[in-house]
């Protein structure tokens, strides 16, 4: 079984993002709208990962280690100037995308164990991951056309 | 020289009661320096209630004003900014000539001349930097033909995202709470359900000093029979509060959890319209649980309104079988400002309360022609409330202009405000035109803002009638007539349209806001998609721009179709929609509960109320919504910055029964600029002793953003918080930093992105002399 290994993985994910947003919420500071809202998303990524730690210590014994290979190296360090909030911007997206298909995994996983704590918690994270995901989507898309034709 | 009352020092004027069998009855007010020899139909833009003004002239010049009797909106009378705020009018220092700035400084220069740079650079940034690097910033004080113009140059000839308006700053949550909740903007309501409410309800809203006009209507329902019961939630005690029923005063930035709380004991109460709420609305069972958390002892720790006073207001509000509510700035410019503004509308929708007589919303507009830069599309929407999302809509703004629909930027919503500030200070919108508005006054952070004006690549174009705190920093100023000497149209609050005449010349070389729209649309040598000259270019008059305006409205929610100058010129004020069907205007919105959310039809596939993320037009049809009103229920979030060691008190701003906006009319008045002549900071006695500060003494308040220096005034407010108005600025004193706004934060509402003007934390200290 390997359920663990990929709660593993999801509390891992949650917690790259929790970091991800709060580094893009500093990081932007000048853009009041980031860093209020990445400030939030950091909250709400903290708040699911503190609740994937109790069904990762339920199924503990079954957890093998945790794949590596998996993990992402974003957010470049150096970037910087205006393609660096849409590069941020973008990054943020990809890792949410990486924790809603944990949480699809996940859920599905909940189902097949009837585990209905689990599934309800799955519900509820994934509704909120695709709240984070449409944000970004939606300042990607204002951002876009701006950053790639006229700033410099 | 008459002048029918005093309204400096009797701000309303004498009662006239009256109760809803009968008329609100007329009483004309009249303030002339001279007998006029004759006078011109107008309405006053000194506030969004849409006064019914004639305009008094005698040998070309403006003498004074009286109320129309026959107008719907006033019945005759006139407050103290509409008597006196007309004399600016006639100020020796308007601006008459364009100026240019040159080796450093404003010199005069022909409209030739202004005119040609303003064309060559903005050809030269297209050229370089695309049409993305231009960006307009206007205002809710031009008319309906002005924003139009606008709109069109903007999006059909320029094709630019970037266009907005102060109203970001005062009424954009209004137009998005209409749409979060029904579908489209516009108020359901019409000012005479004031006439037979039982109950109103203010949120935020100091009604008695920002539409004095309404408030005397609600004053002569108070001294009449059967007075309605008033619900007043307000942190200060305006003179608003002072006659409330029931005053709730919150603490800064918890409207949520006192509006939540009221929800909550009337659905505990079952003081519910289940048949309405089944037939006509979505989201109740989410509202219920999400305000099931608010009962009366939380709300109390948290907001210090106690919970008697919250059940007395509960009791009121979930008991009338009429009601009428208004929403301003005390929601508006705060925390969560969307999502408590929407509870309004959620209370009316549970009761049922709406689409009849005596029961209506005001989401407030703050400034007179407010709601046209929304409908026009001179803001972050689209002309006729189209929605952006929508191909069908832009494919009609296309056929109308004649244009390629991707010409029309719809890409993401039009760039709201505050990003267009942000877009000048990065650098990449490189030319900013401004209209109508005093932004060095009134946006937040004043610090920031004026370093973004005065950036070397940045070319700033700024219209106004007089030298303010932004033409400082402008490379070209060119000067506009105001009311009074131009003619166009413009809709008030309540969907009441009134024409303003020409009524004298403007002064020298000034010229209207529309014709030098008309002007750059031509010298742009704008194109349609047949080669032919873009709409604007065509037109000779403002009644061309009205004629073409009826048609891009038609079928939509703010229908003009059934206007027209002769006939606007006729009456005294008709309100939207107007066509075939409602050849004399509609009086409410959504009689049948049918509102204006289907997919084909709506003006926003919506928004994720606490992050501002838009909803996609598939999900928005799996809702299905069709006809169904919004439900929208969204938990506390505590504001952004909080009193702490260092910066222990709440500054809130706002404003003056005497003074409109940043003074560039009012101060200018005589009457008006005597009754309040500066700035103050306002504080409780028990702070007043805590720094040993007296009434009068000059006091110091400083925030992270910057410092002012204000005199005291001592009582009125709760301890803890302190007021500043958001009037005063340096134009006629520069003696000492005043600005309220150099103390006020950057950051706004994630769904009408809206600054928050109304919480703040600062630190005081006496000066001495």
């Amino acid at each position: 079984m390997h359920l663990a290994t990929y709660l593993g993985l999801l509390e891992d994910s949650e917690k790259q993002l929790t970091r991800a947003f709060e580094h893009v919420a500093d990081k932007h500071r000048d853009e009041p709208d980031i860093e209020q809202i990445c400030q939030k998303f950091s909250a709400w990524s903290r708040n699911h990962h503190g609740q994937i730690l109790g069904f990762v210590e339920k199924y503990s014994e079954e957890k093998e280690d945790e794949p590596d290979k998996l993990k992402r190296d974003l957010f470049a360090r150096n970037r910087s100037g205006a393609l660096a909030l849409l590069r941020d911007l973008h990054d943020l997206w990809l890792l949410t995308q990486q924790v809603q298909l944990c949480w699809t995994v996940i859920r599905q996983a909940a189902l097949g164990l009837r585990d209905e704590e689990l599934k309800a918690c799955a519900t509820y994270c994934a509704a909120r991951t695709k709240r984070q995901t449409d944000w970004l989507l939606g300042r990607v898309k204002q951002a876009a056309p701006q950053t790639l034709l006229v700033a410099e | 020289m008459p002048e029918t009352r005093d309204s400096i020092t009797d701000i309303w004027g004498p009662r006239t009661g009256f109760d809803g069998q009968e008329q609100w009855p007329t009483r004309i007010d009249e303030h002339t320096t001279e007998a006029p020899d004759h006078w011109v139909q107008s309405a006053c833009v000194l506030c969004s209630n849409g006064c019914g003004v004639d305009i008094g002239v005698k040998d070309g010049r403006i003498v004074g004003v009286r109320g129309r009797a026959v107008d719907s909106v006033n019945h005759g009378r006139l407050g103290p900014k509409g008597l006196h705020g007309w004399v600016a009018n006639n100020s020796p220092d308007r601006l008459t000539k364009p100026l240019i700035r040159r080796n450093g400084q404003l010199e005069e220069a022909t409209w030739e001349e202004a005119m040609s740079l303003i064309v060559q650079k903005s050809k030269d940034l297209i050229a370089k930097h695309t049409s993305s690097s231009i960006g307009f910033y206007t205002s809710g004080q031009l008319f309906l033909e002005e924003y139009y113009a606008l709109a069109i140059v903007g999006k059909a000839g320029l094709g630019t995202p970037h266009m907005d308006g102060n109203t970001r700053l005062c009424t954009a949550t209004a137009a998005a709470a209409l749409k979060a909740s029904f579908g489209s903007d516009g108020q359901p309501g019409s000012y005479a359900d004031l006439d037979s409410t039982e109950a109103i309800l203010h949120v935020g809203h100091n009604i008695a000093s920002q539409q004095t006009v309404l408030w005397m209507r609600i004053l002569d329902r108070l001294a009449g029979p059967n007075p309605p019961k008033l619900v007043v939630i307000d942190p200060r005690r305006t003179y608003t509060a002072e006659r409330a029923t029931v005053h709730l005063a919150p603490r800064v930035g918890t409207n949520i959890p006192v509006m939540n709380g009221l929800l909550h004991l009337i659905i505990e109460a079952g003081h519910l319209n289940h048949a309405y709420i089944e037939a006509h609305t979505l989201g109740f069972e989410e509202l219920k649980a999400t305000v099931a958390k608010w009962t009366p002892d939380r709300v109390e720790r948290l907001t210090g309104v106690p919970a008697d006073k919250l059940r007395a207001a509960a009791d009121i509000l979930g008991t009338c079988k009429t009601l009428v509510s208004t929403v301003l700035q005390g929601v508006y410019q705060s925390m969560q400002a969307t999502a408590s503004a929407v509870q309004v509308n959620n209370l009316h929708l549970l009761r049922g309360l709406l689409g009849h007589d005596g029961s209506g919303i005001y989401q407030m507009n703050g400034q007179p022609t407010a709601q046209n830069t929304r409908e026009c599309g001179a803001d972050g929407d689209l002309p006729g409330f189209r929605n952006w999302g929508n191909e069908t809509h832009i494919q009609e703004l296309a056929d109308l202009w004649n244009v390629h629909p991707d010409q029309i930027p719809h890409w993401a919503p039009p760039t709201h405000a505050m990003q267009i500030w942000r877009y000048c200070e990065t650098g990449s919108i490189k030319m900013l035109w401004i209209s109508g508005t005093n932004p060095l006054v009134s946006l937040p952070d004043l610090a920031r803002a004026r370093k973004i004006l005065a950036k070397e690549d940045l070319f700033v174009v700024v219209q106004d009638a007089f030298l303010t705190e932004t033409t400082k920093y402008a490379d070209v100023v060119l000067p506009a007539a105001i009311w009074g000497e131009k003619t166009g149209c413009f809709t008030n609050v309540g969907r009441t349209v009134h024409i303003s005449h020409r009524a004298v010349n403007p002064p020298g070389e000034a010229r209207s806001d529309f014709d030098i729209f008309v002007d750059y649309s031509r010298r742009m040598g704008f194109r349609d998609q047949h080669g032919a000259p873009l709409l604007t270019s065509t037109w000779q008059t403002t009644e061309d721009a009205f004629n073409a305006w009826r048609e891009c409205t038609r079928g939509r929610p703010c229908d003009y179709t059934g206007m027209s100058y002769a006939k606007l010129s006729e009456g005294s004020g008709i309100q939207w929609p107007c066509n075939e069907e409602f050849p004399d205007g509609k009086k409410h919105l959504y009689e049948d509960g049918v509102f204006a959310t289907a997919t084909d039809y709506c003006e926003t596939y919506g928004e994720d109320l606490e992050t501002g993320a838009p909803r996609s037009k598939e999900e928005y049809q799996a809702i299905n919504p069709d006809g169904r009103a919004f439900l929208h229920g969204v938990d506390y979030e505590p504001p952004h910055e909080e009193p702490d060691e260092q910066y222990s008190l709440w500054l809130t701003t706002g404003r003056v029964v005497f003074h409109f906006h940043t003074r560039t009319k009012t101060g200018r008045s005589k009457a008006l600029q005597d009754a309040a002549p500066d700035s103050f900071v306002q504080l409780a006695a028990e702070d007043a002793a805590r720094y040993g500060i007296s009434e009068g003494d000059m006091v110091e308040v400083t925030s992270r953003r910057g410092r002012v220096l204000e005199p005291a005034r001592v009582g009125g407010i709760e301890p803890g918080m302190v007021f500043i108005p958001f009037h005063y600025g340096y134009w006629d004193q520069a003696d000492r930093p005043r600005a309220a706004n150099e103390l006020t934060l950057t950051e706004w509402d994630p769904v009408s992105k809206q600054p928050h003007y109304k919480y703040a934390a600062v630190q005081l200290r006496k000066v001495h002399a």
